[in-house]
């Protein structure tokens, strides 16, 4: 992320007409959050939106430990799970006790079960970095999830915790019981928390959490700890997490061992690696797709996953930097104004991929098919898994594909070259 | 008067290895002292011990009068010792902007704040833009410190090092691969930055050394053989004999 402050170099010259364009961002996002279920009305919009608000409030909750502070773990979904029976008991208590606590509340009783978790086992895991807190984050998240089938009262075992949010005490006459009031009630904490950790980036923790990342060695000649960093930055991802987990417990009334395994915390790390993790946008650009993937490829195929390996390797080996990392390269390119001259190798380019796109899928289907014999449709024509034609078609568009998409490739590097030259000459790229 | 720096019966081993064997090294407050020695001879390491980055096996290192030895590198920092590294040590992926500034957080006493904007802190916006002015990379400010150049990250690495306004400052060897005219720019930044404080060098360069200590400190095989002023130095035979000569061929 870049910082805005007092820029008089091109290279980071936010600075001009910044704070509106900063301020104008979050202000159409928030618009864009309350007019979507206007456009898109109908229940599996409203269903879909909901899960990726929740997505995203995760997403970024994760990124705080892999972005901000360097930290790989394979057990972020311990907090989001743990959150989310912590708003599961919190509701019930509500009920039965009859507090005045409505809805809108829970989502910080989550957050506060995600904290005090992460609190307590927190101090232990940050003690070390990398592979080391990594391999404890996995241990953690296996602990925990079995523990959630064998401690039966505080989990429910194998059928969880369920709640009935329209219970609790009404707010301004909301009872919660349409998803599209479950909808501005997740809107509305992810706009509080993406606020609350866009803000936490800014503080003199979130950059010293920075400096842990890039050298936790030369942080403790500058007088800081870095295990206190990373624990600090490992509580306030907890906390968001839970915030997340508690969210989810609201929209499916539910909380059950899936939220806390390894399952879910390989899918937070998955989204927030496909968004980008050096961009504050970018875990929000993952959390859309993967989640709309999951939803929208789960009633196309039966390999599903497939695909989603396929996107990971992909992002891991030719993107690292993630969608966002894509995105923001070309912002040089947009200043110095030499843009438009990688668009014509862009365009050149998109027939090859799409034909080799869809050989992959042909021959992924083809494969997943050949036994349960129901036809393959891509964009509208049907394919016969059984049938040689199928598979000629799969091989020619694979190799001619990729023989031609490798060229046009080249070529994008060659535009792009020449374009990054110009901008470093301008003075728009280091 | 307590010395900024008093390094008592000091060893270091590895294993077996005896790394600093019985090591005794005073520095004067204010001075500017010089380390020297063949290549390992453990000036690096008596920079570690010192600094914190590693623990003596026994003896005691104090700090303006207390004892530092054993204390973290941090807490060692926060009482008042900064050093540098002799492989540039730098935040890569961070402005330089904000490689000085992170420098600058703990000394104005923002800690672990993370309810204060850090672009609102007037008093850590004007120290940062002073220390960048002093190392002459305002014009570089906004590029990550992993693109800078080789002499550039030297600057910035001594840039980090003084930011925390500390009273004692080490460098290792900050002159190390600089052609002879970034050497001249570095060794007159040193001499203003350092005003007034104490000075520990290790260096390599003896013009540098000869030019700039108050004293100089000659280390063999992790043991002081002569401490004293340049011209005492320079008349030690048995430096002469140990380093001095070794040089001259």
């Amino acid at each position: 992320m870049t910082t805005a402050a007092t820029s008089t170099t091109k290279v980071g010259a936010d600075a001009a007409g910044g704070g509106l364009r900063f301020y104008g961002v979050w202000l159409i996002g928030i618009v864009v959050l309350i007019v979507l279920p206007m456009i898109f009305s109908s229940g599996g919009s409203l269903t879909s939106f909901s899960l990726i608000g929740i997505a995203i409030v995760f997403a970024l909750s994760y990124n705080i430990l892999l972005g901000q502070t360097g930290l790989l773990s394979f057990g972020h979904a311990v907090h989001y799970g743990l959150g989310g029976f912590a708003a599961c008991h919190m509701m019930n208590a509500v009920v039965s006790h009859g507090w005045p606590i409505p809805l809108p509340f829970i989502p910080l009783f989550g957050g506060i079960g995600g904290l005090v978790f992460a609190m307590i086992i927190g101090w232990v895991m940050t003690k070390r970095a990398g592979t080391v807190f990594a391999m404890i984050s996995l241990g953690i998240g296996e602990l925990v999830a079995s523990s959630s089938l064998i401690l039966r009262s505080v989990f429910g075992g194998e059928s969880g915790i369920t709640t009935d949010r329209t219970a609790l005490p009404k707010l301004l006459g909301w009872s919660f019981g349409p998803q599209l009031q479950v909808y501005y009630l997740i809107a509305f904490w992810l706009v509080l928390s993406a606020i609350a950790m866009y803000a936490l980036t800014r503080t003199p923790l979130g950059r010293i959490s920075n400096a842990v990342r890039d050298n936790p060695e030369r942080v403790q000649f500058i007088g800081y700890d870095p295990h206190v960093v990373r624990y600090l930055a490992y509580c306030f991802a907890g906390f968001f997490a839970g915030v997340a987990g508690g969210l989810t417990a609201i929209n499916f009334e539910i909380a059950n061992s899936a939220l806390l395994g390894a399952i879910q915390s390989g899918l937070v790390l998955f989204s927030t690696f496909i968004g980008g993790t050096a961009f504050f946008f970018g875990p929000i650009l993952g959390a859309i797709l993967v989640t709309y993937l999951q939803l929208g490829l789960t009633n196309l195929t039966t390999a599903w996953q497939l695909y989603f390996g396929i996107i990971f390797i992909g992002i891991v080996m030719y993107a690292p930097g993630g969608i966002a990392g894509l995105l923001m390269m070309h912002r040089p390119l947009i200043r110095a104004g030499t843009l438009w001259t990688v668009i014509p190798s862009y365009l050149v380019a998109i027939v090859p991929t799409i034909a080799l796109a869809c050989g992959v899928i042909l021959t992924i289907e083809t494969v997943a098919r050949f036994s349960g014999g129901d036809a393959i449709n891509l964009f509208g024509i049907a394919f016969n898994p059984t049938s040689p034609v199928t598979w000629i078609a799969a091989a020619v568009l694979v190799v001619g594909g990729a023989f031609v998409a490798r060229l046009t490739w080249r070529r994008i590097a060659e535009a792009w070259d020449r374009a990054a030259t110009v901008a470093r000459d301008r003075g728009y790229l280091a | 008067m307590t010395a900024a720096i008093e390094v008592r019966a000091v060893e270091k081993r590895f294993g077996n290895v005896g790394i600093i064997r019985d090591l005794n090294l005073s520095v004067a407050k204010g001075e500017r002292h010089a380390i020297i020695g063949p290549n390992g001879a453990g000036k690096s390491t008596t920079f570690n011990l010192i600094s914190g980055h590693i623990a003596p096996t026994s003896g005691e290192v104090k700090l303006n009068g207390d004892l530092i030895s054993g204390l973290q590198p941090f807490e060692i920092n926060r009482r008042g010792l900064s050093r540098s590294f002799q492989v540039t040590n730098v935040f890569a992926r961070m402005t330089v902007w904000e490689n000085v500034r992170c420098a600058v957080l703990w000394a104005t006493g923002h800690r672990y704040a993370f309810w204060k904007n850090v672009d609102s802190l007037p008093e850590v916006r004007e120290r940062t833009a002073q220390i960048l002015d002093d190392i002459h990379l305002t014009h570089r400010r906004d590029v990550p410190a992993g693109l800078l150049t080789y002499a550039e990250q030297r600057e910035l690495e001594i840039g980090i090092t003084i930011a925390s306004g500390a009273t004692v400052v080490m460098l290792d060897e900050p002159t190390a691969g600089m052609s002879n005219a970034e050497t001249e720019r570095a060794v007159a930044l040193i001499r203003r930055l350092t005003e007034g404080k104490t000075l520990v060098i290790v260096e390599h360069d003896m013009s540098v050394v000869f030019g700039l200590a108050d004293r100089i400190s000659v280390l063999v095989y992790g043991h002081i053989i002569a401490s004293g002023t340049p011209e005492e130095i320079r008349r030690d035979p048995k430096v002469k004999e140990a380093y001095l000569g070794e040089e001259a061929h």
